[in-house]
C-alpha cells in the first residue's frame, strides 16, 4: 500500500473546529445505553416477578428452567451445576444469545465505539488514544461471529411469537382452564414483538445472506424481492434497534409490576 | 448586505495558522464565493482548488466549521454569521498550501485495487446484457465524485494516518463497485482483509454522512464487503456449503 510521506499533524483527543454541539449524541447514547441495558441486566439477576398470568417477560423467553408454569422442564434439575447459595436466575441461560446479537450489531457497534471508546467521540474529532487496531484483529475480529448470533435471534423470535400466542390465554377462576382474552400486557407482548421482529430481521447480515451475497439478482426473483423487503427495514435498523431496546424494557417492567401487585393488568376482553 | 467574518487556514506544510477575513455577503452565495472574494479583496495569493462550483468535480473539499464539505455546496444562508467561520484544508492529506491539499496518496491506492474483469461477452457481436436489478447497487457507487470528504473524515486515516494499512471509504466504494457488478469476475476479497485493510473499519458511519452524493457508503457498500470477507474467512458454514456445492 502507498504510504504517505509527509508527516501528518497528529490530532489532541477533541481537538476540532466543530461548532454544533457534537457532543451530545454521543452522550445521549451512553444513556440511553445505560438505562436500556443497565435495567436488563438489572432484571437479568432478579429471580422473581418475571411472570404474571399469562404473561413471561422477554429476559427469560424462553424459561427453560424455572419455577414459574412457563417453563420447558421444570424447576431445576439437581444434576444442573448452580450454586446452592444463590438463587436460579432463568434468564442468565438464555439472555447470552439476544444480547450477543446486540452487542455485535453492526449499528449497535458504530454507536458504542463512538459513545464508550471515543473511536472517535464525533466525527471529525479528535480521538483520545494514539494507538488502533479496530476489528482487524483480538479481541474485536470477533465481532465477525454476528451471524451466528442473528440464527439464534431468529429462532428467538418465534419463540417469542408463540409468548404472545399464549398471553391471549388466560387462567380461568378454575385452573387449569384457559381461555382466550386480549389484555393490555398481550398487546405491550405483540408491540415488542413486532418490534424486536423489524430489528432482526433489517439485520445487515441477515440482508446479506437473503441476497446481498449474489451479484446477479435477476436470476433469483424470490431472493430479490427478500433483499429488497430486508434492504427496507435495513433503511430503520438504527431506529428499530433503539425501539426494540426500549420496548424489551418497557415490556419487562409492564410485567414485573403486574407481577409485583404495583399495577393491574386491564383486560381488553 | 450583511457581513460575514472568516477564520481561512494560511500555511503550507512547514506551518500556518487561522488569518481573520471579512467580506460582504449576498444572496444564494456559498462559500466559495466568499473564498473568491477574500481572494479578491485582501488576500490575492489565497490558495483554494476549484474546477466546476456545481458539487460534481470534487474539487473545493475543506471544513467548514470543523465538518468535511464542499465549499462550492455550503449555502452561506446555512452557516451562523454570528461569528467567525472557519474554512480550512482537510487534515487527512498533506498541506501544499493554505486550502489545498496533496490528494495523489488517492490514486496510488486506486491503482492497488483489481481492474474491472468481465466475464465473456453474451452475444456474438462482443456485447453483454445486464438487467436494471442487477446494476442498481453499483450504480449508487458510481456517483462518486472523488471529493475524498470521506477519506478526510475517516478517523482511521485522520487520526491513526494508517495510510500503509486502510484504503479509506473511498475505495471500499470503489471495490464494492466493481465487486458487485454482475459482468465482473476479479475476487477482490483475500485483498479486503489482508492488503486493504477493510477490518480497520469500525463502521462509525461518518463516511456516511459528510458524503455530498448522499451514497450510503456504510450500509451498502462497506457491511456488505465486510459480510463477503466474513463469508470467506470466519464462516465455517459457508465455507463448507461452498464446498459441498462444488
Amino acid at each position: 500500500m502507498p504510504q504517505i510521506d509527509v508527516p501528518l499533524e497528529k490530532l489532541r483527543f477533541g481537538q476540532t473546529s466543530r461548532q454544533d454541539a457534537w457532543w451530545l449524541a454521543p452522550l445521549l447514547t451512553v444513556l440511553g445505553l445505560g438505562v436500556g441495558f443497565g435495567y436488563l441486566t438489572w432484571a437479568m439477576f432478579q429471580p422473581e416477578h418475571y411472570w404474571w398470568g399469562p404473561y413471561l417477560s422477554p429476559v427469560c423467553s424462553p424459561e427453560i428452567f424455572g419455577n414459574s408454569p412457563f417453563s420447558w422442564f421444570g424447576p431445576k434439575p439437581a444434576w444442573f451445576p448452580w450454586p446452592s447459595s444463590v438463587p436460579f436466575l432463568p434468564a442468565l441461560l438464555i439472555l447470552w444469545a439476544p444480547g450477543g446479537f446486540r452487542f455485535t450489531c453492526y449499528y449497535y457497534r458504530g454507536t458504542y465505539y463512538k459513545a464508550f471508546w471515543g473511536d472517535p467521540p464525533g466525527c471529525a474529532v479528535g480521538e483520545p488514544r494514539s494507538t488502533y487496531r479496530g476489528e482487524n484483529s483480538f479481541p474485536l475480529i470477533i465481532q465477525n461471529i454476528h451471524r451466528y448470533f442473528l440464527y439464534v435471534a431468529v429462532i428467538f423470535i418465534f419463540l417469542l411469537g408463540n409468548e404472545v400466542l399464549g398471553a391471549t390465554q388466560f387462567p380461568g377462576p378454575g385452573a387449569p382452564d384457559r381461555h382466550f382474552g386480549i389484555g393490555v400486557g398481550t398487546l405491550v407482548m405483540l408491540t415488542n414483538l413486532v418490534l424486536v421482529s423489524c430489528y432482526t430481521f433489517g439485520c445487515h447480515s441477515f440482508r446479506h445472506l437473503v441476497g446481498g451475497v449474489l451479484d446477479i439478482f435477476s436470476k433469483s426473483k424470490g431472493r430479490k424481492k427478500a433483499y429488497d423487503c430486508v434492504t427496507c427495514l435495513n433503511k430503520r435498523h438504527g431506529l428499530f434497534a433503539w425501539l426494540s431496546l426500549a420496548s424489551m424494557c418497557c415490556t419487562e417492567l409492564y410485567i414485573r409490576l403486574c407481577s409485583m401487585g404495583v399495577i393491574s393488568d386491564w383486560r381488553i376482553f | 448586505m450583511p457581513n460575514a467574518n472568516f477564520k481561512v487556514w494560511r500555511g503550507d506544510a512547514k506551518g500556518g495558522a487561522f488569518k481573520d477575513y471579512s467580506t460582504d455577503v449576498s444572496e444564494g452565495m456559498v462559500v466559495l464565493d466568499a473564498i473568491h472574494k477574500i481572494q479578491a479583496d485582501s488576500a490575492n495569493d489565497l490558495a483554494c482548488r476549484w474546477n466546476c462550483k456545481a458539487g460534481k468535480c470534487g474539487s473545493c473539499s475543506a471544513e467548514i466549521n470543523g465538518k468535511p464539505k464542499l465549499m462550492c455546496m455550503t449555502r452561506m444562508a446555512d452557516l451562523p454569521l454570528d461569528r467567525p467561520i472557519t474554512v480550512e484544508p482537510m487534515k487527512t492529506f498533506p498541506l501544499i498550501k493554505d486550502l489545498v491539499t496533496d490528494v495523489s496518496w488517492n490514486y496510488a491506492v486506486k491503482k492497488t485495487i483489481k481492474g474491472f474483469a468481465p466475464r465473456k461477452p453474451d452475444a456474438p457481436d462482443g456485447t453483454w446484457r445486464m438487467q436494471q436489478d442487477d446494476i442498481e447497487r453499483p450504480q449508487e457507487f458510481r456517483k462518486c465524485i472523488e471529493c475524498f470528504l470521506c477519506q478526510d473524515v475517516c478517523h482511521v486515516l485522520r487520526d491513526h494516518h494508517l495510510h500503509d494499512k486502510f484504503i479509506g471509504p473511498r475505495f471500499l466504494i470503489y471495490t464494492a463497485q466493481l465487486e458487485m457488478n454482475p459482468l465482473d469476475t476479479g475476487d477482490r476479497v483475500p485483498d479486503l482483509k489482508h492488503e486493504h485493510g477493510i477490518g480497520f473499519c469500525n463502521i462509525t458511519k461518518c463516511c456516511t454522512k459528510v458524503c455530498p452524493e448522499e451514497i450510503t457508503i456504510t450500509d451498502n457498500a462497506i457491511i456488505p464487503l465486510k459480510e463477503r470477507v466474513v463469508d470467506r474467512m470466519y464462516d465455517p458454514l459457508t465455507k463448507l456449503l461452498r464446498v459441498l456445492k462444488g
